[in-house]
């Protein structure tokens, strides 16, 4: 870039269905685990829902904080702490390694606390005015994850939390990059927090016909890009990457995981929930991504595809990538193990990204079995596929026609 | 000063504000010593409300700066 700024990831953190830790969940998507498994919840039953099935965390996040800390916090932002800590202290950093007001948090959410905001809603129908909580407005506003992360860390240069359905994640992760770009900051740390595994989201997604009742077969329900594909697996989850301006993480000696070379950004204009089945909008952010960072179509190996597993999105995002890109990258969707994580999965999907650069290795996506015809790009099934990546791209799409591609290369 | 209120105060404050039961005293300031915010006191007092069957109105509440102030309210209040 003219502005020789470069962007840098120096820590990573999530909490997932497939592992309480960023390498217990890449250990897992390398292994071909699925998340997915059956909901015990009473609401199921109670509202007799047709979709019986989600990707629930393994480490309940009250199990890692202290009981008073986690009782002040909805899950949401439970995650977003765990999540946090973890990249805040992968990345080696203390309370003095950077100055607050050069320090920016920003994690975005979907939802936010919609469990928090139901359970008051209770207590206020059956016990009135006095049983809610005087927390419910911090438990439940969408900026509490990033609030919360900042907080803690003294965080002054900014903390955001952008709102953009399953985007949200990968726009925090954007954003980021474009505050350590403009000077804003030199230390960002940036992803995304859902956890809204509760009846009202669930029915809701339920009655727009979006996700998977694969009931009987959990661990098979979410096959992104396989003719069998039936809708989504909601998820829970967060995670969380800490960037830096280069110059600054090597001056304190930090290991560096990969470079976030360039963002892109766009919106459909075309419908609230459905994407351009002609990519249009999702080509110019990938396009948009790649220019930014300075980098030829050419040398991009691998996407990791938003992908969710529905029968429309799925094939609309290969047209994106043939148009921007071309033929030739490789691609996976790791939606197929970690089922939909709504706010959190863009960020931990570049997570995933950057950890397919270190490796030089492609997980699979699982329940690929038949790939869809519509679909003519090289889709990874089965198992891993090692292959040296000099740059790789991450999609992250969201209702509203929200579009983020996010472009990482090599430390 | 009725020891059954302040050790059934002493609960409520550590499992809404996790102080240790045990560092709930008389003398101790809930802001200042035992470091709890005013969201805090609401979710105290409406405990309280409940355990010990007072009502503890937000300008009395105002008033009770110390476990010992908030133990004399709720027993002269009972």
């Amino acid at each position: 870039m003219s502005s020789g700024i470069e962007v840098v990831i120096t820590g990573l953190g999530a909490t997932t269905p497939l592992g309480g830790d960023v390498t217990s969940t890449w250990d897992a998507l390398l292994a071909g685990k699925s998340g997915v498994g059956p909901m015990t919840h009473e609401w199921v039953a109670k509202y007799d829902l047709p979709v019986k099935i989600a990707s629930e965390l393994v480490v309940d996040p009250t199990e890692v904080l202290p009981r008073v800390e986690a009782r002040r916090l909805d899950r949401s932002e439970q995650v977003a702490i765990v999540a946090s800590r973890q990249a805040w202290s992968d990345a080696g950093h203390n309370d003095d390694t950077v100055d607050k007001q050069r320090l920016a948090v920003i994690i975005g959410t979907g939802i936010g606390g919609a469990i928090t905001l139901l359970t008051q809603d209770d207590l206020l129908e059956q016990h009135g005015l006095r049983k809610v909580s005087p927390l419910t407005v911090p438990m439940l506003m969408p900026n509490g994850p990033a609030a919360h992360v900042g907080l803690e860390l003294k965080a002054q240069a900014g903390v955001h939390a952008p709102v953009s359905a399953c985007a949200s994640g990968a726009e925090a992760i954007a954003w980021a990059y474009r505050m350590i770009m403009s000077g804003e900051a030199d230390v960002v740390v940036a992803g995304g927090a859902e956890a809204c595994i509760t009846a009202i989201p669930v029915a809701g997604f339920s009655q727009a016909r979006t996700m998977s009742t694969r009931n009987d077969e959990p661990e098979k329900a979410s096959r992104p890009f396989d003719t069998a594909r039936d809708g989504f697996v909601l998820g829970e989850g967060a995670g969380v990457m800490v960037l830096e301006r280069r110059e600054f993480a090597e001056a304190r000696g930090a290991k560096i995981y990969g470079r976030l070379a360039g963002i892109g950004t766009s919106a459909d204009g075309y419908h609230i929930t459905a994407p351009d089945p002609e990519g249009v909008g999702q080509s110019r952010a990938i396009a948009a991504a790649l220019r930014s960072g300075g980098i030829d179509p050419s040398d991009v190996g691998h996407v990791n595809c938003h992908a969710t597993s529905t029968p429309v999105g799925d094939v609309a995002e290969t047209v994106a990538i043939r148009k921007a890109i071309g033929d030739h990258p490789v691609l996976t969707a790791p939606k197929g193990s970690l089922g939909h994580l709504l706010g959190a999965a863009g960020a931990v999907e570049a997570i995933i990204t950057v950890l397919s650069i270190r490796d030089g290795i492609v997980p699979q996506t699982l329940n690929l079995e038949n790939l869809d015809p519509a679909v003519t790009l090289d889709v990874v099934a089965g198992e891993p596929r090692k292959i040296k990546l000099d740059a790789a791209v991450n999609d992250s799409f969201g209702f509203g026609g929200h579009n983020v591609a996010l472009a990482f290369t090599p430390a | 000063m009725s020891d059954n209120v302040l050790s059934g105060l002493a609960e409520i404050v550590e499992e809404v504000a996790g102080v240790a039961a045990d560092d709930v005293t008389a003398e101790k300031s809930f802001v200042d010593d035992l470091d709890i915010d005013s969201l805090s006191m609401v979710e105290i007092a409406v405990q309280a409300e409940d355990k010990f069957g007072v009502k503890i109105p937000d300008d009395e509440l105002a008033n009770l700066k110390t476990v010992g102030d908030a133990v004399n309210y709720i027993t002269s209040n009972k």
